[in-house]
């Protein structure tokens, strides 16, 4: 822990002061900023395993035929691949770490309504995270089954999937705890004059992620619950010879699985309604359309998750059922989208790093969101279901999407935890490489997929090798930019510039305290006078 | 945290969010049942049939007695009634024991007459017959294990009530897992029409 115990000696604030000391500090502080912090490493740490196994994935399939790996191998790379990414990144990456770290400053709290609980959620997390571990390399090996976990096969491969799916059934656990404490929060400990009108729009997106959180995350727990009964018990429930329906085990698996999307986008999205305004010189265009927006999403989310099973052989009716509520939920989004630049009209708009990554999100967003309705409507997608369009679509929404909104994120709220600044020119190197790279990597994908490339799918048709080729090196560009990013926000954020004040003039609670944050953030419980967006109501220039 | 005065209304809303979650999880299965019932009606009322009901009303009885025992032991503690509340949820607990000695008896039985999941028996049988098993045993298990987890929250309390904790000022803990207790309560009240009685 010595370099944060440098950060603590230098910066002060929450860094210090705390009756603990080194590890014990952090692992059983109740501080929501301690926890945060704690999420972001882990996020961070399972987010860069994640894309080393990613680049081994298109390693593999650089060239037609064995490359690197065996077949079985593969299966277990994606598989591991995905399980990491979905569970152990994505869906607490943004709301537990930022969350976390940002949303009770912003409401003008000292901290969640819970923070025991808190710090147990990260425990809990912890655990689920060492159990999927252990299961890749205990029992049969590494799970192989797809990060859906499908039946039948899933009930009976001999690989350890049992373990990994109650790995998950823990950090299920873990997310719904951080949705109750977060619900509570923003409901009881909003500071005097935080309406809810007044709410920054991040916290708008956590509220809306933590609802889902709630309501979704049992359906997954019970039927990963059944998963593991099917292999130990013999149940049958999903087993056609005993009476079981497969189909079942994928709408109560979806029934999960697709409003979990939205818990990974939602507070991207209330990261980029942060920055734009803030790097734009001018409050939010249409503030209550993109709160209201977030709701609408988790609601018309959670009624959709038939898309992902158009050929599962369901009826015909459920599939236009689907289909239909599946352009519904374009309509929220493209009302946030269509704010977004309506707010960068006739803004003074500064080109900093954390405004590049949410500029990119807009862009990669709409690529990954139209194609989205490529694969919603019926027709297109019986053509394109299971090929590389579909990897392509969900790595533009998921990657560019989330993933960019987490490094904006990083890039425009870290430095105020810190107290200290990444250097500008590497991040702006990082993030064009990263953007090309991106977008070699992606866009390729989605063209193979329309080609007819099937997706984990471990040889293909000699037609398909070029592109392939061209995917492999667009995941090395991407990987190159990544390491710059990280890197320069590793050294920035311990041994950078000075980070004082409110350089980039945001008028959220956050900017109005010390950098970085005093234990208890605020000195007297602040009075809130103006909105989040009001930079003239907050004094900033 | 310390600075933060205790908030009761915060913890009971997230008491009632958790309850929410255990709705939901339970939720999961009545929807399999819902449409393998669909599928096999006349399959699950056979099932159904082979089901006891002498148990089946008997743990009713004896789980709506617990919740009201745990509903007064509330009223209680608000009064400052320490030896009634410690009285009132062993009475609780006491019928926790007895659910699960009979839910102990009622499986007992069905496996000795061959009913279990994986069993010969159903392999051999009606397909139905073997969907319905399977949720039988699979949710009146989580049922049970949600009885050993409220059981044990009240042996805890009990304990905070001895103690001195938790007291006529303080007894959010107390009327939270008295919430968790009626949910046990409340899950089983469906459980037991949907199995024991409609069909």
């Amino acid at each position: 822990m010595s370099l944060a115990e440098q950060t603590a000696a230098v910066a002060g604030g929450f860094w210090q002061d705390s009756a603990k000391t080194g590890l014990r500090s952090w692992i059983f502080s109740t501080d929501h900023k301690r926890i945060g912090l704690l999420y972001l490493y882990s996020v961070l740490g399972f987010f860069l395993v994640g894309v080393v196994l990613g680049l081994l994935l298109r390693l593999e399939l650089m060239a037609p035929g064995a490359t690197i790996v065996t077949a079985k191998t593969y299966n277990a790379l994606f598989t591991v691949h995905g399980v990491v990414m979905i569970f152990l990144f994505i869906i607490p990456g943004i709301p537990a770490s930022f969350g976390n770290l940002v949303m009770p400053i912003q409401i003008g709290a000292r901290d969640v309504s819970f923070p025991r609980l808190n710090l147990f959620s990260w425990w809990l997390y912890a655990t689920g995270a060492l159990v999927v571990l252990a299961s890749l390399f205990s029992g049969g090996g590494a799970p192989d089954t797809g990060w859906t976990f499908y039946v039948p096969f899933s009930a009976r491969t001999g690989t350890n999937v049992s373990l990994a799916v109650f790995g998950v059934f823990i950090l299920g656990f873990s997310s719904i705890l951080t949705g109750i404490n977060f619900v509570t929060t923003i409901h009881r400990l909003r500071a005097e004059g935080m309406s809810w009108g007044r709410l920054p729009l991040f916290v708008w997106s956590l509220y809306a992620t933590a609802w889902v959180q709630i309501l979704a995350t049992p359906i997954i727990a019970i039927t990963l619950v059944m998963v593991i009964a099917e292999r130990t018990l013999g149940l049958g429930l999903f087993d056609p010879g005993r009476g079981g329906d497969p189909v079942m085990f994928q709408h109560l698996f979806w029934i999960y699985s697709h409003p979990a999307v939205y818990i990974m986008i939602l507070p991207a999205m209330g990261v980029i309604s942060e920055i734009i305004p803030v790097f734009s010189r001018k409050p939010i265009f249409g503030y209550k359309m993109i709160a209201v927006s977030s709701v609408a999403i988790a609601a018309a989310g959670s009624l959709v998750w038939g898309h992902h099973m158009y050929t599962s052989g369901m009826s015909d009716t459920a599939v236009m059922v689907f289909s239909f509520l599946t352009f519904i939920v374009a309509i929220p989004s493209a009302i946030k989208v269509f704010n977004w630049v309506s707010t960068l009209y006739k803004g003074s708009i500064s080109l900093e790093a954390p405004m590049l990554f949410a500029l990119s999100f807009i862009l990669l967003f709409s690529i990954g969101g139209l194609s989205g309705l490529i694969l919603g409507a019926a027709a297109t997608d019986v053509h394109v279901h299971d090929t590389h369009f579909v990897v392509g679509h969900f790595h533009y929404v998921m990657f560019g999407g989330t993933g960019f909104a987490f490094f904006a994120a990083a890039h425009y709220w870290l430095p105020k935890f810190y107290g200290r600044r990444y250097r500008e020119k590497p991040a702006l190197l990082g993030w064009a490489i990263m953007f090309v790279g991106f977008n070699i990597l992606y866009f390729t994908m989605q063209v193979l997929g329309m080609q007819g490339m099937p997706r984990r799918y471990y040889d293909y048709l000699p037609e398909f090798a070029r592109l392939n080729l061209v995917a492999t090196v667009g995941s090395w560009i991407l990987a190159v930019g990544l390491v710059i990013v990280v890197l320069n926000l590793w050294r920035g954020l311990f041994r950078g510039e000075p980070f004082t004040g409110n350089p980039w003039g945001g008028a959220t609670l956050e900017w109005s305290i010390a950098t970085p944050p005093p234990t208890e953030n605020f000195e007297e419980d602040p009075v809130v006078t103006h909105g989040p967006y009001d930079f003239k109501g907050a004094g900033v220039p | 945290m310390s600075h933060i005065e205790k908030d009761e209304v915060g913890a009971k809303l997230g008491m009632w969010l958790f309850l929410f979650t255990e709705l939901l999880l339970f939720g999961g299965l009545f929807i399999l049942y819902a449409v393998y019932l669909a599928r096999y009606p006349g399959q699950f009322s056979t099932g159904g049939r082979q089901l006891d009901l002498v148990f089946g009303a008997t743990n009713t009885v004896v789980l709506l007695t617990s919740s009201l025992l745990a509903a007064m032991a509330v009223t209680a503690i608000k009064r400052g009634a320490r030896r009634a509340t410690l009285a009132l949820l062993s009475g609780t607990l006491a019928c926790a024991g007895i659910f699960l000695a009979i839910k102990y008896l009622e499986w007992s039985a069905k496996i000795r007459h061959g009913i279990f999941p994986d069993s010969p028996r159903l392999i051999a049988g009606p397909p139905g017959e073997s969907v319905f098993f399977g949720l039988y045993y699979l949710t009146t298990g989580l049922h049970g294990i949600h009885v050993v987890i409220g059981a044990a929250l009240i042996g805890w309390i009990v304990a905070g009530v001895k103690s001195g904790a938790i007291h006529a000022g303080d007894n959010v803990s107390l009327e939270n897992v008295t919430l968790y207790w009626h949910l046990v309560d409340l899950v089983w009240i469906f459980i037991f029409p949907l199995y024991y009685l409609i069909l």
